[in-house]
């Protein structure tokens, strides 16, 4: 690197920016965070001051249940932090609230992505591809085996397979904050109408999406219900409860899981997965390149995932690349 | 090819063996020969096209796409055929239809190394993901799906409800697909005639001895030998060596081949002679001694006159056109031990019983044992008829107690398979001196085993975590955790630095609580050789 840019460093613990003395989506508590999205491995409660969407701030009251510092910016709205930096953000297509940081000082122009997707999503605005210096982008699915299907293909799989054996339920697993919702709103895109049995642990974030204007359409709880009354449905739950003592009290559930990583067999099988969604609200191998070339920065930064091959292609294509090696971020989980 | 691809799909992703028999049976049911003698074929033994490697996927794919790409995808997924099936450029479809699985068997075997590469390319772009997919593990002959040859065997039974006992026993014989054994089980027709062939019958198996103790008036003692388990047929004026799994191994020892020419079948150990430690005659050489004449497809006069082999024998199938196997094992012991003078005594010797007042009398004996071939007792119900696999009740194996050590993990590797992506294969050593004074650690042996899937999922955060070096799936960790590592014996090897081998290592338990400096230093392991 250059004297360019030396206002924004890259740390095992989240990225840096000098002037502002600010950190973006820190993995611990500090003074000041610009949080991009709400998922717990890029929102850690405990800062001083948080700047973040209004959604975003939604999300981590509900999940820490304290609202302390906490700054809202809206998309498109910019706003001028110490030190001569200003900070604009701009959706990133991920999860409800979610958001890319446009950082700009002395000229310069950073984008930090959070993690974001390209397809159509009903429950968050679009990702829009700002022009930048330095593009620091994530990598969940960095490789080029990751080519998520058609979100339609996907629905049609499940609802074949619940068709095909009425007295059995499909159990979804899948992230209790975005995930699930964008699931069920396309369920009903697809022309799904019956009611759909949530886990205890969706049902606040649920209720959030449905206050921001995301139709659900008719939900229950599991535990208000008996197994007879679920047959034929389709039940939602968190991944981690997939294969718990919880699902007994489903009739015979048919296991599905809604993850990128589901493009993998073997990945399926060590979850007990039956049938595979592949569902993901990261970008895949053909978005995260393609938005590389859209965006066409001056420099790309990747932050977590898969960082070799992405670096690679940025090599195969001549441009210039890192990357950084951030701690804490999981991505196992999508 | 479109329904073997769905079906080797829908067993991927059952974890149910009764859903796996029942999708195996209506697959089967459902389609005509000789497709599913050839999908029988690829799901049992797997089928062999010699021309066909796991390289041949690699260089195909390192010509559509990156090398280093490929690489790093192929070690995500851990698997080559899934990883190029999925990474298979698609082009537009030529009109061609897709092949059948008959097709596909044809033209795989008429290839050469020239032509492979060329006329599987043609196949891949014929199928989509999932046919591809099942095309490039039909292609490469290991299917290695969770679908034993047994399953597959079991699941033909049903769908035709024949006995698996009989199909397991004409398996042998015949070839695939296997048009007899489906006009026999699917259409009535007469029984494959295997009256004059030197085939292969299923083992009876042992369960492993927990916590209970025997009676020993119902249950005979002998000892278990550390070699390795064989089978020998002879029928229609030709021998046959059979390892454990029904492999051919006659070629690896001409010796067994020219020594046993009498019509029949016998189940018993095999060793090579080596420095005397007790035993019969002569005497069995540890199990290092038979691993240098293990896996060879032809044998020195060297080797031969350096470390013979000879079956020490446990007992009787068949002999002299009698059936034996529904006698009590009494009997058969009896039978045993009164055919043994037909044999030559240079290459075949009776296993002895154990005698013993009473069971703690026997956990005594079991406990004063010095021999390195004797890998344990097996106790035997006096009236079991010998059975195929394994049945509870008959059969126990009582190994000795494993030796134990503490050793520092050091490098991960990933699996493969069901542990693909997570860090399952570990190397681990010990300490060369005092480890305050500077001592280092030196590498003496590998395992992936011993763990539950929950530890396997603890230990891999691990290895991320203390990361300190990476080359390609290997992972060097900061050597702060410790093993308590089990094996069965400890030799002289040039395999690693620290000079010490270990036999059947496997995770005992893993010392989260255990400071590094603590584990043991290799003396302490060199201490504990016997031979």
């Amino acid at each position: 690197m250059s004297a360019a840019f030396s206002w924004i460093k890259p740390e095992p613990h989240g990225i840096y920016v000098a002037p502002a003395d600010c950190w973006i989506d820190p993995s611990r508590a500090v003074d000041t965070a610009l949080v991009t999205h709400g998922h717990a491995d890029h929102a850690r409660g405990g800062h001083g001051k948080t700047v973040a969407t209004p959604e975003t701030l939604a999300i981590m009251k509900l999940r820490y249940a304290t609202a302390d510092g906490a700054t809202p910016v809206s998309y498109g709205e910019t706003i001028r932090l110490p030190g001569g930096v200003d900070a604009t953000y701009i959706p990133a297509g991920h999860v409800l609230g979610s958001a890319q940081i446009l950082l700009e000082h002395a000229g310069e122009r950073v984008v930090i992505t959070g993690d974001y997707k390209r397809r159509h999503d009903p429950t968050c605005p679009p990702f829009e591809a700002v022009p930048c210096d330095i593009f620091i982008t994530e990598a969940t699915f960095g490789l080029p085996l990751f080519t998520h299907p058609p979100i339609e293909d996907e629905m049609a799989k499940m609802l074949e397979r619940l068709a095909a054996q009425p007295d059995r339920c499909v159990l979804v697993g899948a992230y209790a904050l975005g995930k699930a919702q964008r699931v069920i709103a396309e369920l009903r895109r697809a022309g799904h109408t019956r009611p759909i049995y949530l886990h205890g642990a969706m049902e606040k974030m649920c209720r959030l999406y449905e206050e921001y204007g995301v139709d659900l359409g008719e939900l229950r709880l599991v535990s208000d219900h008996a197994k007879d009354d679920m047959r034929g449905s389709i039940v939602v739950c968190p991944p981690s409860a997939l294969n718990d003592r919880w699902s007994r009290r489903l009739p015979e559930p048919i296991t599905a899981m809604a993850s990128g990583w589901m493009r993998v067999r073997q990945r399926a099988r060590q979850r007990n997965v039956e049938l595979p969604l592949i569902i993901s609200d990261h970008a895949d191998w053909g978005e995260l390149t393609a938005t590389i070339e859209e965006v066409d920065p001056h420099e790309t930064w990747i932050t977590h995932g898969r960082e070799e091959a992405l670096l690679r292609w940025c090599q195969l294509h001549q441009r210039r690349a890192r990357a950084l090696a951030l701690v804490g971020y999981d991505d196992e989980d999508d | 090819m479109e329904a073997f691809a769905a079906l080797i799909d829908a067993l991927v992703y059952t974890p149910g063996r009764n859903e796996k028999l029942r999708l195996i049976g209506e697959y089967l049911r459902a389609t005509p020969d000789p497709d599913r003698g050839w999908a029988l074929a690829a799901l049992s033994d797997g089928l062999d096209f010699p021309a066909v490697k796991s390289s041949t996927i690699r260089n195909l794919m390192k010509d559509r796409i990156d090398p280093v790409l490929w690489t790093l995808s192929r070690d995500f997924v851990g698997d080559t055929a899934e990883t190029a099936s999925l990474l298979w450029p698609v082009t537009a479809s030529d009109g061609t239809a897709v092949p059948s699985v008959t097709q596909v068997v044809e033209i795989l075997s008429s290839t050469n190394r020239n032509t492979a590469p060329a006329e599987l390319a043609r196949l891949l772009d014929r199928l989509d993901p999932s046919g591809r997919y099942a095309l490039l593990k039909l292609a490469t002959g290991a299917m290695r799906i969770g679908i034993s040859s047994r399953l597959a065997k079991v699941a033909f039974a049903q769908a035709f409800d024949v006995p698996v006992e009989l199909v397991e026993e004409y398996w042998h014989g015949l070839e695939p697909p296997y048009p007899d054994l489906f006009a026999w089980a699917a259409d009535n027709a007469d029984p494959p005639d295997t009256e004059n062939m030197p085939l292969f019958r299923p083992f009876m198996l042992a369960h492993p001895l927990e916590e209970a103790k025997l009676d020993l008036a119902d249950y005979a003692a002998e000892w278990k030998w550390d070699g390795i388990r064989v089978q020998l047929v002879h029928a229609g004026g030709e021998t046959r060596v059979y390892s454990r799994s029904g492999d051919d191994i006659s070629p690896t020892f001409p010796e067994l081949v020219d020594a046993f020419r009498v019509p029949g079948i016998l189940d018993g150990e095999l060793l090579v002679r080596g420095a005397v430690q007790g035993g019969e005659k002569g005497g069995a050489a540890s199990f290092n001694a038979l691993q240098q004449r293990l896996g060879r497809k032809t044998v020195s006069k060297k080797m031969l006159a350096e470390s013979p082999a000879f079956v020490r024998l446990y007992d009787v199938l068949q002999w002299q056109g009698e059936d034996l196997r529904e006698a009590a094992w009494n009997q058969r012991r009896e039978r045993l031990e009164t055919l043994l003078p037909e044999l030559p005594d240079s290459h075949f010797d009776l296993s002895q019983l154990v005698e013993a007042r009473d069971f703690d009398h026997l956990a005594e004996i079991r406990e004063g044992t010095r021999d390195d071939a004797i890998e344990g007792l097996m106790l035997k119900r006096r009236d079991s008829p010998y059975i195929a696999g394994r049945r509870v009740g008959y059969w126990y194996k009582w190994k000795r107690d494993p030796l134990l050590i503490d050793c520092v993990l050091m490098y991960a590797q990933r699996g493969s398979g069901k542990r693909s992506s997570f860090y399952s294969d570990y190397s681990f050593g010990c300490w060369d001196g005092d480890p305050d004074a500077g001592a280092e650690l030196l590498p003496v042996g590998k395992a992936y085993s011993g763990f539950t899937d929950e530890e396997l999922k603890k230990i891999d955060r691990h290895v991320r975590r203390n990361t300190v070096n990476r080359f390609g799936p290997v992972r060097e960790t900061d050597k702060s955790l410790v093993f308590e590592v089990a094996f069965d014996s400890v030799h002289l090897s040039k395999r690693h630095k620290s000079g010490l081998a270990m036999r059947f290592p496997r995770i005992h338990r893993i010392r989260w609580d255990k400071p590094a400096h603590e584990a043991d230093r290799i003396d302490a392991l060199r201490a504990l050789i016997r031979d």
